[in-house]
Order: C-alpha cells, then structure tokens, then sequence
C-alpha cells in the first residue's frame, strides 16, 4: 500500500480484517508520519481549528499488525513486481495499491510562489499555508481579496466556494466586510462543475456579496504587483490572494513508466479502480484519474469496491465493477450552516435529502448540515480509517430522496 | 440536436456548436468552422493541435484539456492561447469535430 492518507489507511484496515495474519502481509509505505485531517485545513485561516488539531500519527491510525515504514518511494517496476524505495532497498508484492494523493505543484504557475508568497499571496490547501494565512487574516484590514483556482482538477473542488462564504462570515463578526472585496476566480465556465449545482452556488455567492469572474485560466501570479494575468491576458487585481495551486500525482508515479497519465495520477478502470498498466495494480482516492471529484467521500466509497477487487483478485474471481463515482459533500456557508451535495459519474447533484427522503437537505443551505459536517471528524478517525461502514451511508449513490424533476 | 453545414455537408452539433459525431467531421470542414470562431486561417500549428485533439480522443473518448495539451501537444499553454484566444481546449475541440472536453470534475 503506498500512502497512508485517507484512502491506504483505510483500505489497509479492511483488508487486515478480512484476511489473518498468517495469509497476507500487508505493507504501508509513506513518507512522512502526518496524517492530515483535509476537510480541516478550510478551517483553519478563520481561527475555527488550529493546524496541529488536524494532524495525527499516520501509524497510529493503521491495526497493529500491519507494517508501516516511513520512506520515500523512488519508482514503481510494474513489470517485475517490485517496488523501489528511497533508501535503497526493494519491496516486492503480490498486489500493489496505489494512494499517495494529489500533490501541490505551485512551480508551474509562472510566479506563484515568487515575491509575495506567503505574504499576499495563500494557499490553504496545506497545513503551513492554512496557518500562515489564519495568521494574514488576523490582520487583513480591508482590500480585494481573491479566491482563485488554478486549474482543475484539484482536491474538494468545493472548498474553494466554502473559503468565499466563510470569508464573508468572518469578515462581517470581525465588523470589515464593508471594506473588503471578495472576488472568486474560476477556469471553469460556472461556479462548479455540475449544472445545477453551480447555478445554486453560484446564487449564494451572489447572495453574499462574493464577485464571480469565469473562464480565467491564470497565466501568472503577480505577488508584488497584486494580480492575477489569465493566459487570454485579461487581470484580477488583489490585496491578498488565496490561490489553489495545480495539482498532480505523487512524483515517483512520472518516474515509473506506464504508470500514470500525463498529471501523474494512476490510470484505471473507473469501476473497479484495477490499473491499466498491470492487473495487480490498484488505485484509491485522489492519485486514482477516475472521472469524479478528489475527494475523502469518493475515496471512502472507492475503499468498499477495492478492497473487495483485491479479494476478488487474489480469488481468481472476475472483479466487481460497481464503483459508480459517488461522491457527497458537505459544503459549508457560514453563519453555522452548510449545505450536502451527493453524485456519481452519471447522476448530477441534485435537491431532495440524503440518504433518503427523510435525511438531511440536499443543495439546500441548513443548521442539520453543519452539525453533519462538524460530527464527520470524529467519523473519519473513528469510524472511517478504521474500515468501519458509516450506518446508513453504503457505497453506491443512493437514488431515493433525490428530486430529478424539481431540480431545474 | 441543432443541424450544422460545412463544406456542404449537414452535421449533427449539440447547443454550444460541438460535433457529436466525429466521424461526420472532415478536414475540409476545419477552416469553416475556424472562420466562425473568428480565426481566419488555420496554420501549421493549429493542424498540429487539431489532430492532436483528434488522436486524443479516438484513445482517451474524450478531448485533453488545455493543461494536458500543454504538457503533451508539443505546443506550449502560452501559444496555444495565442492559436486559439477564445480557450484552446474547446476552440480545438470544436474545430476538430469532437465533443466538448469533459474536462475535470
């Protein structure tokens, strides 16, 4: 298992249970021993988590009898089974699973960590960005601020609508939201992805004051200047950025030939999440190039189907392909409420509740959905990492409770 | 769907004026389509992307995105906008005769 993050973790721990000890050795390689907690990193610039509450031991949320070792990996030899790793040893394998993620590749934004990073110009998507900006907002007295994304796809592509809302909730109980500008800048053509999402979402931004400008692939990042250049040459100006940087696959996935796509995330079948390049090879969550969002939901539901594939593999069984692209969120929008999005690669987000029509309100702004996303961090160490099933929450995009008809 | 003509030929587009069946398109078609989307003519370059975008998507089902043809087309993201002012993924695409780039969700 190579990364220890939502996905390696817990799919590790499914498969500790399903097989004794004396049958599989399981293997969990990782770099660092840092487990984040990323739906908290959203929190953290508005003083709503510190960064060192988000983080725990990697090691310490995987079963006792699975190995973990702490080191960098070099390159994967799909063909001979055998994994290379930093300190020069080997480490072979029957199955290999690929989750070590998405990471930040600030570097090909021309600029974007030139002069001003980390002084105009933020990331939060990691734990010494987010800090660093909690620190810069503290201090914000007023200006543009802009929200920009860089390009897709990125992790939780609805974080950085959630930053706009609860910027906009900050500034008003700090009493400057008179006096700052909000502007979201986006490559895509809507606020989101999905049609009848973005129209909603991009109703709230208006509702709360927050600026959209669409279609802006940003060329380069002006640190000292304070703008923003799209490749078509159009400018945003800002007194403080928050950018989401481009994402791509951990980097020994490029050194490893026939790995991965041209952004380095693993190419595989999107419903059983087998790889391409060798029937062995597996990936989960965010390093897996399957057409749904990067995302901890995705992952979880991911984790279900892969564990139950490498059975099947080990089986000798034909592999079970009912990953369907589920993903669900929680999208927070300040002033304690939040609202609950639930797809697949098929079924767009709709209206309606979740899990069924009795559940909690889908697209719809509610006090019930902030207390969900709130309780979901002790889910995910408790109940999430550990393999358990969350009750009520399967696999598969559950379809009752959805309003296909009311929703245009 | 909405009914397009190019080079004499009918051919089935979705709203935004995207083919829905790449094998209606032609290389004939190409300038006329280009002359709508107000690029006047179709250099060397711009062939090398177009049949890029075309071989992208007989492998992959769907068209790159400008990142990707960045990184892969051989022409930079700075001369693909440059090529193709209005966003060289969809520009390309719709020039090329393939559906509108899923892109990333």
């Amino acid at each position: 298992m190579l990364g220890g993050g939502t996905g390696g973790t817990l799919s590790a721990n499914r498969l500790r249970r399903l097989y004794p000890r004396e049958d599989v050795e399981i293997v969990v390689v990782d770099q660092n021993d840092d487990h984040v907690y990323q739906p908290g990193l959203l929190f953290v610039p508005f003083g709503l988590a510190r960064a060192e509450e988000i983080v725990r031991s990697r090691r310490h949320q995987l079963h006792k009898d699975i190995e973990f070792r702490q080191v960098s990996i070099e390159r994967v030899d799909v063909d001979a089974d055998i994994v290379h790793l930093g300190d020069g040893t080997e480490l072979g394998y029957d199955v290999l699973v690929i989750a070590t993620g998405s990471i930040l590749v600030e570097e090909e934004t021309e600029g974007l960590t030139g002069p001003g990073w980390m002084e105009k110009v933020f990331t939060f998507y990691d734990v010494a960005g987010a800090a660093a900006l909690h620190d810069a907002l503290e201090v914000f007295d007023g200006g543009r601020l802009v929200v920009n994304v860089v390009d897709m796809p990125i992790k939780c592509p609805v974080a950085p609508l959630e930053f706009c809302f609860l910027a906009d909730w900050f500034f008003q109980q700090v009493g400057i939201r008179e006096r700052v500008e909000l502007t979201y800048v986006t490559p895509l053509d809507g606020a989101f992805t999905k049609p009848v999402a973005a129209q909603r979402l991009a109703g709230l931004l208006k509702e709360k004051g927050v600026a959209l400008v669409t279609e802006f692939n940003t060329g380069e990042v002006d640190g000292s200047g304070g703008r923003l250049v799209s490749y078509d040459e159009r400018e945003v100006g800002f007194d403080l950025a928050v950018v989401v940087p481009l994402h791509g696959g951990a980097s020994y996935v490029a050194r490893s030939p026939g790995l991965g796509d041209e952004l380095g995330f693993v190419s595989v079948n999107e419903h059983t999440l087998q790889s391409a390049a060798k029937p062995n090879v597996f990936a989960i969550g965010d390093a897996a190039g399957v057409p749904t969002s990067k995302a901890g939901s995705v992952t979880h539901f991911e984790g279900e189907v892969l564990v139950e594939n490498i059975r099947r593999f080990l089986a000798d069984e034909p592999l079970d392909g009912s990953y369907d692209g589920h993903a669900n969120c929680f999208i927070e929008t300040g002033f304690g409420k939040a609202l609950l999005i639930d797809f697949n690669y098929d079924t767009e987000p709709l209206p309606g509740h979740f899990p069924t029509s009795v559940g909690l309100p889908l697209l719809k702004e509610s006090r019930l959905n902030h207390l969900g996303k709130l309780m979901f961090q002790s889910l995910y160490w408790h109940s999430l990492l550990p393999g358990r099933d969350l009750p009520g929450v399967g696999s598969a995009m559950p379809v009752r409770g959805k309003d296909a008809e009311g929703a245009r | 769907m909405p009914i397009a003509t190019y080079a004499g030929k009918a051919v089935t587009v979705n709203e935004e004026g995207f083919f829905q069946d790449p094998s209606q398109w032609t290389e004939a078609m190409a300038p006329e389509i280009a002359r709508a989307q107000s690029i006047d003519e179709l250099t060397e370059p711009h062939w090398q992307v177009i049949k890029f975008m075309r071989a992208e998507y007989t492998e992959k089902g769907t068209g790159p995105t400008v990142r990707v043809l960045g990184k892969t087309s051989g022409v930079s993201v700075k001369e693909l906008y440059q090529l193709f002012p209005k966003g060289p993924a969809k520009m390309a695409a719709k020039i090329a005769g393939i559906p509108k780039p899923r892109g990333c969700i």
